[in-house]
This record gives C-alpha cells, structure tokens and sequence, in this order.
C-alpha cells in the first residue's frame, strides 16, 4: 500500500517531470497563458500517458524488444489521434486555443520516457499510479504556471476579472513572462527540496 | 518572390520557432551548452526539417487527403520521419563517415523534436503550396540555429557572471532565454 502511495507522489513532486527532470517543457510554456488551456492540456496529456502505460504494460511480454520504439509510438499516436479527435468534437474551442499542441503529445518525451523506463517493464497496477502520478504532477504545475500568467498578465483568473485591465502587465501573457515565470516556479522547486533535505537530515 | 520572402522571413524572426512559439525547447536547453554542439544540433535540424517536410506534403496531399483518410495525419507523419531519419543515418554511416561522426549523435534525438513534427503539421494548416512549404520549412529551421547558437553564447557568459545563489543553474537559464525572447519580440511588425 505504502508502495503505491510512494510512486503516486513520486511524479507530483519528487520526480515532477516539468520541475526536476525537465521534459515535456514544450507544451508546458506554450499553453500555459490561460488557466483553461492549462487544465484542459493537462488532462489531456494524463490521459494519453495512462492508456498508454496500460496498452504497454498489458502486452510488455509479448512485445520483442528490438522493434519496441516503433510500437511505442503506434500506441502513443493511435491514442494522441483520439483525443485530438474528442477535443474537436466536443470542445471546439478548447481545442482550437490548444492547437497543434494536442498532437504534439505524441512527440512528448514524459510519454516515451515514461512508457521506456517504467510500463514496459512493471506490472499493471503499479503502472496506473506511476502514470496518474506522473499525469497530475505535469498537470499542476502546468495550472500553476498558467494561473499566474493568467492573473499578472490578463488580470482573471478562470475568466473572472480580479485585477482591473489597466493595471494588467501583457508581458506575462506573451512568450518573454512564459520562460521568467517558469524560470521562477525551477527556482521555488529546487529551494523546496532544498529545505525538505536539510530538515530530513538533521533529524 | 516577394511572398517567399516574406514566409521565410516571418518564419525565422517573427515566429522564431523556439523563442516565440516554445517549440524545441528540450534540445535549446539541452544542447546549447558550448557553441561547437549547438552548431551540429542546428545544422541537423536545418537537414531534417527539409527533408521532411519534403515528404510529408506529398504524403498527405497526394495520399492520405484523396483517400480521405486525414485522421491518420498524426500516426503517418511521426512514422514517417521516424524512419527518415533512420535511413538517413544509414545512409551517412556508410558513405559519410565523417559527416556522420559529427552529426550523427544529433539525429538520433531529432525524432522526438517536436519543433520538426509541428514543422509538417504548420504547412498542411496553413495550407502552403510545396514551394512556400519548403522555404516555410528553411526559415524555421534557421530560425531554431540562430537561436540556439544566441544562448549558447549567452551560456557561455554566464559561466563567469556572479548570478543570485537561488537563480544558479536552470532558473537563471531560463530568464536569460526571456530576455532572448524580448528581444526578438523587437521583429514584430517587421513585416506587413
């Protein structure tokens, strides 16, 4: 039991795939200028990285290895292509302000790296936590990215105006406010862990 | 002519894939740390994003568009130029020895450059005709070279710079390619 709580918070902090190990970064600046875009990509990501994790973790044993990039990557695809797909169709304009990002999924190196190093080789049930984990763990920080872009740049948060408009900074929306306020989140992340290893140490 | 100028342009500057769009952004990070690596990284990336979008146009206007089978665009592309560049490697470890010594480490991680996918993804949007394709696919490319070479210099200054102790290492690098993108952020409005 413990295990699994374990390897569920791995992903959210320890190991966060955006903060610690930096990949996936691409989508993570791109979208992140409205906490809807945030959420929405969030989710979407979790959800290609699960199902594949499971199809992987499911067939690991039959899969050869020499041909097994090739297989990840039909995987990966067939499911970036549904719900590229689903987004279309049920929410048009989510996906028309994502954009090509959503199948940008496909070339995610969380999936990949994810998919190579951890269900190709673990069980079922250990991979459905490593990968909602590793899902919620892209998908906060991708919020909390987004919520602050969101506020200093366009002065709402969700749609709801809290700052009024003259007092909003557009630098934060465009591409410059995206690299500082990710640079920032790094450097909060890494002070952190920083304070969690000494206070673990001197007890 | 004036017209491919005017997407070569754009592509390179205004829209500069990295600094503009956050496309690449793993290997800007990763390969940007001394001028010789990013110069392979970007001569690479000029290669294969041509290449690709090369075939990718005819595979999805002549193929997948008259069998009406547009869904597979993801699927078909990132096999596409997965086996491209393994052939391509092929290719330049047996007649190229030493160009492949050089480029070879890079192309391996190209496949997963997302900066290239979205590349083949852009020019089928915004409906380019082959031609515009080709030079849409050349300013991107050089656009994502002039930027990496511009931090690995940056990276390169900030070795010897006395940097706040909280900012060291990633978070400084991270500001310093914001200042990168305020200054491009100066093309805007280049074109009309």
């Amino acid at each position: 039991m413990k295990n699994y709580k374990e390897l569920f918070t791995n992903g959210i902090v320890r190991e966060n795939p955006l903060l610690t190990l930096m990949i996936g970064l691409c989508s993570g600046l791109a979208i992140t200028t409205s906490v809807e875009n945030g959420i929405g990509m969030g989710l979407a990501m979790t959800f290609v990285l699960l199902m594949s994790e499971l199809i992987i973790s499911l067939f690991r044993k039959l899969i050869p290895s020499a041909v097994r990039i090739p297989i990840f990557i039909v995987v990966i695809a067939s499911f970036t292509t549904i719900v590229d797909l689903m987004m279309k169709a049920f929410l048009p304009e989510l996906s028309g302000s994502l954009g090509v990002f959503i199948p940008l999924i496909v070339v995610n190196c969380i999936i990949m790296g994810r998919v190579e190093s951890f269900a190709s080789k673990k069980p079922l049930d250990l991979v459905v936590f490593d990968s909602l984990g590793m899902g919620l763990g892209y998908a906060w920080v991708l919020a909390g990215i987004s919520a602050v872009r969101e506020l200093l740049g366009a002065g709402t948060l969700l749609g709801f105006r809290l700052i009024p408009e003259s007092y909003t900074m557009g630098f934060f929306a465009k591409s410059p406010g995206g690299f500082f306020v990710f640079g920032m989140f790094i450097a909060v992340n890494m002070l952190l862990k920083k304070r969690l290893a000494e206070g673990g140490s001197a007890q | 002519m004036n017209e491919l100028v005017k997407i070569f342009l754009s592509a390179m500057l205004i829209e500069n894939i990295v600094l503009m769009r956050f496309l690449g952004l793993c290997p800007f990070i990763g390969m940007s740390t001394d001028i010789k690596k990013s110069t392979g990284m970007g001569v690479a990336v000029i290669f294969v994003t041509v290449l690709a979008t090369a075939v990718t146009w005819p595979v999805y206007n002549g193929l997948l568009k008259p069998l009406d089978l547009e869904f597979l665009q993801i699927l078909v592309f990132i096999l596409v130029i997965a086996s491209l560049v393994q052939l391509v490697e092929f290719y330049l470890k047996k007649s190229a020895p030493a160009l492949y010594s050089s480029m070879g480490v890079y192309l391996a991680l190209i496949t997963t450059n997302c900066a290239i996918l979205a590349v083949t993804f852009d020019v089928i949007i915004k409906g380019y005709s082959f031609i515009e394709s080709l030079v849409y696919a050349v300013g991107v490319a050089c656009g994502f070279f002039l930027s990496l070479i511009l931090l690995a210099g940056i990276r390169e200054r900030l070795k010897i710079a006395p940097v706040p102790a909280f900012l060291k290492g990633m978070p400084i690098l991270f500001v310093a390619a914001g200042l990168l993108a305020m200054a491009f952020g100066g093309f805007d409005g280049l074109i009309k």
